[in-house]
C-alpha cells in the first residue's frame, strides 16, 4: 500500500509541476495545489498507513496507529486553504488591474 | 516552566485582534500597536537577562512533556532576535504613522504587522519543527497582504510571484519535515538533534538536510534570491524596510538553528555548502549593487550581501565566527531598517528613485543626508560603528577555519556595498539643488525621528560593543554547543 501511494504522490507531483510551468495563472494556481494534496499524501505515508488499532485508551491491541501525521495534515490543509484562497483573489485582483494572465506579459522589471 | 515565554508571541497577536475589530479607530490602533511593540521589547529584555543567569527558558504549552508536545524555547540567540525585532518595528510604526497614508491604515495596516510579529517572534521561539512551519505560513501570509496592500499595477504584479515562490518552499518544507519525521519519528527539535546523534548523520539524512537548506535558502535569499529585488521593491518604503529586516533574517535564523542543533555532526558536508552558497550571495548580491542605478534595486541587492555574510560567519562553525554571525544579524536588521527608511523618504520627497535624476538633497534636508551616511559607513563596517565589529569577527572567524576564500569574498563585496552606497548618497546628496522646498512631493515631517533613533542605535551598538558582546557570546556558546539546549528542553527524562 505504501509503495502505491509513493507512486501516486509522485505522479501528483509531476502533474503539479507541470501546470506550474504553464504560462495561464489559473492553471498555475491549480499546479499549486495539486503539489498541496501530494505532499499531504506524502505526509500520511511516512507515518505509516494503518499499523494498528486506533489510538484511543481502553483499546487491547499490541500496537497502535500514530495519530501525528493526521493532526500534521489538517493544519497543512488549513493553511493550504488559505493561502490559495488568498492567491485565487490576488489573481483575479490582478487580472482587473492588469487586464492579462499571461505570466510572459507580467515580467520585466521597468515600474510601469 | 516560564510563562514569559509565550508573551512575544501573543501581545502582538491579541492586540492584532483587538484591532481588527475597532476598525475605524486609527489613533486606538497607532497607540496600541506601539505599545504592543514596545512591550515586546521590554518581556525581551528580561528573558534575555533570565537566560544569562539561568540558562535557556522553556514553556511547555498545555504541560504536556517535552517530546510530546510543543515546547517554546528562549535561549540567548532567541531573545536577542526577539528584542531586536520589537526595537526595529517599533522604528517602523513611528515611520509607519507619517508615511503610510490613510486608506492603507484603514485597511488593517497595523493589524497585519502585527501578525506579521506574531509569526516572526514565533519562528525564533518554538522548539518543533512543525510549529516553525506555522509560524513561518503565520508570517507570510501577513506578508502577503502587506505586499499587495494598496493594489498598485506593480504590486499586483510582484506580489504574485513572491506568493507563489513563498508557497512552493512552502510545500517542500513541508516534505522534508515528513522525510524527517518517518526516519526519526519526532518533531521536537532538541528530540531530534538527540535522535540524529544516536543514530548518527548519514545515508538518508544528509539529503535531508540538505532539502531543509535549499527551503531556508529560498525564504532567506541565500543564493536563491530571484524573487527578492523585485518583490521588496514594490510596496512603500516602510513595508519594504519591515521586510528586509525581519523576513530574510528569519530565513536566516532557521538555517543556523538546524544547522547548529540537528545537523551538526557533518560540518564537511553541510557547512562548507552553507559556505559555498553564502560565498556565491555576496558575489552575485554585490554585482547587483553595484550595477543598478535605482534606489530600490541598490538597496535590495545589499539585503542579499548581508544575508551572504551572516551565513559565511556561520558556515565557519567556531566561537568566533558564530559571535561574529549573531552580532552581525542584530547590526543587519538595525542597519537595513535605517537604510530602507532613509532610502524611502528620498524616494518620498523627491517622487523618484532613480539616482540619476535627484541632486542636491543635502542643501535641503541635512539631517537627512547624515543619517543615510552613517547607515552607509555601518554597513560598509567603518568602525566605531557597529558594522565594523560583525565584520572584524566574521572575517576572523572564517580565517580560523582555514575559508579564507570566504573571508576575502566578504572583504571584497563590503567595499563593493561601500561603493554602491555612496553612489547613492553622492548622486541624491551632493551636486546642484534643483529642488526647491515648494516641488517636494512630501514633506519630512515626523520621518526623521524614527530615522534618528536607529543611527543613534547603530552608534551605540558599535561604541557599546563591550556589554553587548557577553550575551552575544553566550548565544554563541549555546549554538556550538547543542548539549545546553537539549538538557534544557527534555530536562531530566530519559530520551524515549
Amino acid at each position: 500500500m505504501e509503495t502505491l501511494m509513493s507512486i501516486l504522490v509522485g505522479l501528483l507531483f509531476a502533474i503539479g509541476t507541470y501546470l506550474i510551468l504553464s504560462k495561464r495563472i489559473l492553471r498555475i494556481i491549480l499546479g499549486t495545489s495539486i503539489i498541496g494534496y501530494a505532499v499531504n499524501l506524502l505526509i500520511l505515508t511516512m507515518g505509516g498507513l494503518k499499523t494498528g488499532a486506533p489510538p484511543i485508551l481502553g483499546q487491547e491491541a499490541l500496537s497502535f496507529t500514530d495519530p501525528l501525521p493526521q493532526a500534521l495534515l489538517l493544519t497543512a490543509i488549513v493553511i493550504n486553504f488559505a493561502t490559495t484562497a488568498l492567491i485565487l483573489v490576488l489573481s483575479y485582483r490582478a487580472y482587473q488591474e492588469l487586464g492579462t494572465d499571461d505570466m510572459e506579459e507580467l515580467r520585466g522589471k521597468e515600474d510601469e | 516552566m516560564n510563562n514569559l515565554v509565550v508573551l512575544p508571541i501573543i501581545i502582538p497577536l491579541i492586540t492584532g485582534l483587538v484591532l481588527a475589530i475597532f476598525n475605524r479607530q486609527i489613533r486606538l490602533h497607532r497607540l496600541l500597536s506601539l505599545l504592543a511593540t514596545l512591550s515586546i521589547s521590554v518581556v525581551a529584555i528580561l528573558l534575555m537577562n533570565q537566560v544569562a543567569i539561568d540558562g535557556p527558558q522553556i514553556l511547555q504549552l498545555g504541560n504536556w512533556e517535552a517530546p510530546f508536545g510543543i515546547s517554546l524555547v528562549a535561549d540567548m540567540l532567541s531573545a536577542i532576535l526577539v528584542l531586536t525585532t520589537g526595537i526595529v518595528v517599533s522604528c517602523c510604526l513611528l515611520y509607519a504613522f507619517a508615511s503610510i497614508g490613510r486608506e492603507r491604515e484603514l485597511k488593517y495596516f497595523y493589524p497585519l504587522v502585527l501578525f506579521l510579529l506574531t509569526g516572526v517572534n514565533g519562528s525564533f521561539l518554538t522548539g518543533d519543527i512543525f510549529n516553525l512551519f506555522v509560524c513561518f505560513e503565520v508570517m507570510l501570509v501577513a506578508s502577503y497582504v502587506l505586499i499587495s496592500l494598496g493594489g498598485t499595477k506593480l504590486q499586483l504584479r510582484e506580489s504574485f510571484k513572491y506568493i507563489l515562490v513563498n508557497l512552493i518552499s512552502s510545500f517542500l518544507f513541508l516534505v522534508s519535515i515528513a522525510y524527517l519525521y518517518g526516519m526519526l519519528g519526532s518533531l521536537n527539535m532538541a528530540h531530534l538533534s538527540a535522535r540524529v546523534a544516536e543514530a548518527g548523520q548519514v545515508g538518508l539524512l544528509i539529503p535531508v538536510s540538505i532539502l531543509f537548506l535549499i527551503v531556508f535558502s529560498i525564504k532567506a535569499g541565500l543564493l536563491l534570491f530571484y524573487w527578492l529585488p523585485g518583490s521588496y521593491s514594490a510596496p512603500p518604503a516602510v513595508i519594504g524596510a519591515i521586510f528586509a529586516a525581519l523576513l530574510t533574517k528569519v530565513g536566516a535564523y532557521a538555517i543556523i538553528r538546524i544547522f547548529s542543533l540537528i545537523f551538526y555532526h557533518d560540518p564537511q558536508i553541510t557547512h562548507s555548502l552553507i559556505g559555498i552558497l553564502a560565498g556565491i550571495s555576496m558575489l552575485l548580491g554585490a554585482i547587483g549593487a553595484v550595477a543598478y542605478w535605482d534606489i530600490k534595486r541598490i538597496l535590495t541587492y545589499n539585503v542579499i550581501i548581508s544575508i551572504g555574510l551572516i551565513l559565511a560567519g556561520f558556515a565557519s562553525f567556531n566561537q568566533i565566527g558564530l559571535t561574529g554571525s549573531v552580532y552581525y544579524i542584530v547590526h543587519d536588521m538595525l542597519v537595513k531598517a535605517l537604510i530602507f527608511l532613509a532610502g524611502g523618504t528620498v524616494i518620498y520627497v523627491t517622487g523618484t528613485s532613480k539616482i540619476r535624476e535627484i541632486s542636491g538633497l543635502i542643501q535641503l534636508h541635512p539631517q537627512l543626508g547624515w543619517m543615510f551616511f552613517i547607515g552607509t559607513l555601518s554597513l560598509a563596517g567603518i568602525p566605531p560603528l557597529s558594522g565594523f565589529v560583525g565584520k572584524v569577527l566574521i572575517t576572523g572567524g572564517t580565517f580560523q577555519a582555514d575559508y579564507f576564500w570566504l573571508g576575502g569574498i566578504g572583504l571584497l563585496t563590503s567595499l563593493m556595498a561601500l561603493y554602491s552606497l555612496m553612489k547613492i548618497f553622492m548622486n541624491c546628496f551632493w551636486g546642484n539643488t534643483e529642488l526647491t522646498p515648494e516641488m517636494e512631493k512630501g514633506s519630512t515631517r515626523g520621518l526623521l525621528f524614527p530615522i534618528g533613533i536607529l543611527a543613534a542605535l547603530t552608534f551605540l551598538l558599535g561604541l557599546g560593543a563591550e556589554g553587548i558582546y557577553q550575551y552575544v557570546e553566550l548565544a554563541a556558546k549555546g549554538l556550538l554547543d547543542p548539549g545546553i539546549y537539549i538538557g534544557a528542553v527534555l530536562g531530566s527524562n530519559p530520551i524515549p
